[in-house]
């Protein structure tokens, strides 16, 4: 299948201040994060004339017209598609789609959130409905949580492939690796597979250090046509391939526990890149738990069904490992303000223009970066490249 | 003690909820091809016909995936930990989230044996849950 999005490119990334952030406002992190993704490139806001967003939480409504309203832009191309932490992802394929046919010609995705101050500075449940309308009155009344809902899918893969809690803690080891190289991580301190085991059981199979930080952050990414990026002051990066799809919405309802939509946006997004999986030369997973990852290498391909966990032995996806993946540090170490999938685009970008520093994937070409949202429900699958 | 989050009956679900409440279990059929589905709907999602049944069910079916929450997700669940979130194959097919009561939460294993009980948990509002068969 051909790929009319390949004439796009990537050309600025950008994190907002990072972690605990109790002096900023969810709207500030995201703008903050497309100015400076707009400054590198050396363009400004007034460039801008596609925007893609979503807020899920409070003020959040009408996200984009929020957003434009907030920075002072008046977009002619807007896409607030939600469908959880993949959906900063699948706004490139948009943004691209958008830039491809002429609908907008510079397209911002941006995202802000204080995921951890709007909590007081804790973790833990932010929930207290007690009424609940609509389908997921099926699942609340019974204690379904986020963590819960993976955990099943954990327990399931278990079941079905012998995988174990040592071959999960190996995912969470290696990111906290990666992460110890990245100065913007939120978690930096080295660990074991033991200090994994030995974390405490948030909902069995899952241990703590299985699970994703809880953080406030923001990130904004910035497309528009290849020969306008040849101009600008980044190295452009290439879109080669996207694919999304989306395969139920509550953990209930998923067609099979142990596969997510990926085996569908991934083969998409390699279908449309002309690429194989040999191509790829760094991989951004969205961790929001140990288990998604697994499930993710899975279900993309890069190993057979059930064997996610002889993938992942021996500290293959760490630094210096033959499958270096979220090499930022991940939504286990680096930052996970709710929705991660825009910093899978970021790091992608950072890998393939070669600027990662010590933690930098040595003559990375090609990155892939895959999203997932709400309850293993959605993926969004992108391969980038250089031009 | 605080409530669990409690189902707002709708009109796609009343009639369950309503049978629940007597202590029956009750699943909805399509009239048109035939199958079952879990959750009630307005409209079958195998074929999407609007001619739908209210069957009884059997109430038996088997752990699909379990997980023992050690964690209250509301504070509905605080003075209940740990507990056992669950999803269970129905004999006629469909899978549900429920819990897995009147047992010790590390004897719960996937492919388990499994019956219906029911909780009253306020006047209105029964939900339905199982226990080993």
């Amino acid at each position: 299948m051909a790929n009319a999005l390949r004439d796009v490119a990537i050309v600025g990334v950008a994190e907002s201040d990072i972690g605990r952030v109790p002096g900023k406002s969810k709207f500030q992190l995201s703008a903050e994060a497309s100015r400076a993704a707009l400054d590198e490139a050396g363009l400004t806001i007034k460039d801008v004339d596609g925007l893609l967003t979503t807020i899920i939480t409070e003020g959040g409504q009408f996200s984009t017209m929020m957003m434009a309203e907030y920075m002072g832009i008046t977009p002619r191309f807007t896409d607030s598609t939600s469908i959880g932490g993949s959906s900063f992802v699948t706004y490139v394929e948009l943004a691209a789609m958008a830039i491809a046919t002429g609908l907008c010609e510079v397209a911002l995705i941006c995202h802000g959130s204080t995921n951890i101050s709007d909590r007081g500075g804790k973790g833990g449940p932010v929930s207290a409905s007690t009424d609940v309308f609509g389908p997921t009155q099926f699942e609340e009344p019974y204690g379904v949580s986020t963590v819960g809902s993976y955990a099943l899918a954990a327990q399931r893969h278990m079941h079905e492939y012998g995988t174990t809690s040592e071959q999960l803690a190996e995912i969470a080891v290696a990111t906290r690796h990666w992460a110890s190289m990245n100065p913007k991580a939120y978690m930096r301190d080295r660990i074991t597979i033991d200090d994994v085991m030995n974390s405490r059981l948030i909902a069995s199979p899952l241990h703590l250090l299985d699970c994703c930080l809880v953080t406030d952050a923001g990130g904004a990414v910035v497309l528009t046509s290849l020969e306008r990026a040849r101009d600008l002051k980044t190295k452009p990066v290439r879109v080669l391939g996207t694919g999304e799809a989306h395969t139920h919405r509550m953990i209930s309802q998923m067609p099979d526990l142990t596969q997510t939509a990926a085996a569908i946006s991934g083969k998409l997004a390699f279908e449309r890149a002309g690429l194989t999986h040999a191509d790829i030369d760094v991989a951004e997973i969205y961790d929001s738990f140990t288990i998604t990852v697994l499930l993710t290498l899975e279900s993309l391909g890069f190993c057979k069904k059930g064997e996610g966990g002889d993938f992942v032995e021996g500290q293959r996806t760490a630094p210096g490992g033959d499958f270096p993946m979220n090499t930022q540090g991940g939504a286990l170490s680096y930052t996970h303000p709710g929705m991660f999938g825009i910093f899978t685009v970021i790091e992608g970008t950072r890998q393939v223009r070669g600027e990662c520093g010590p933690r930098q994937v040595p003559d990375a070409k090609v990155a892939l970066c895959n999203g997932t949202g709400g309850v293993l429900s959605s993926t969004g699958t992108i391969i980038l490249g250089r031009d | 003690m605080a409530l669990p989050p409690l189902p707002r009956p709708y009109q796609d679900t009343a009639p369950y909820w309503d049978a629940a409440r007597e202590h029956r279990f009750v699943l909805q059929r399509c009239a048109a091809c035939g199958e079952h589905q879990f959750y009630p709907r307005g409209v079958c999602s195998h074929c999407l016909s609007s001619d739908l049944e209210w069957d009884e069910a059997s109430g038996k079916g088997t752990v699909y995936s379990f997980s023992v929450n050690h964690r209250a997700p509301h504070p509905g669940f605080a003075d209940n930990l740990p507990f056992v979130l669950a999803i269970v194959e129905l004999e006629e097919g469909p899978r549900l989230m429920t819990n897995i009561v009147d047992c010790d939460p590390e004897t719960v294993t996937i492919g388990m044996a499994v019956e219906v009980v029911f909780d009253d948990v306020t006047e209105e509002i029964t939900l339905p849950k199982f226990r080993p068969a």
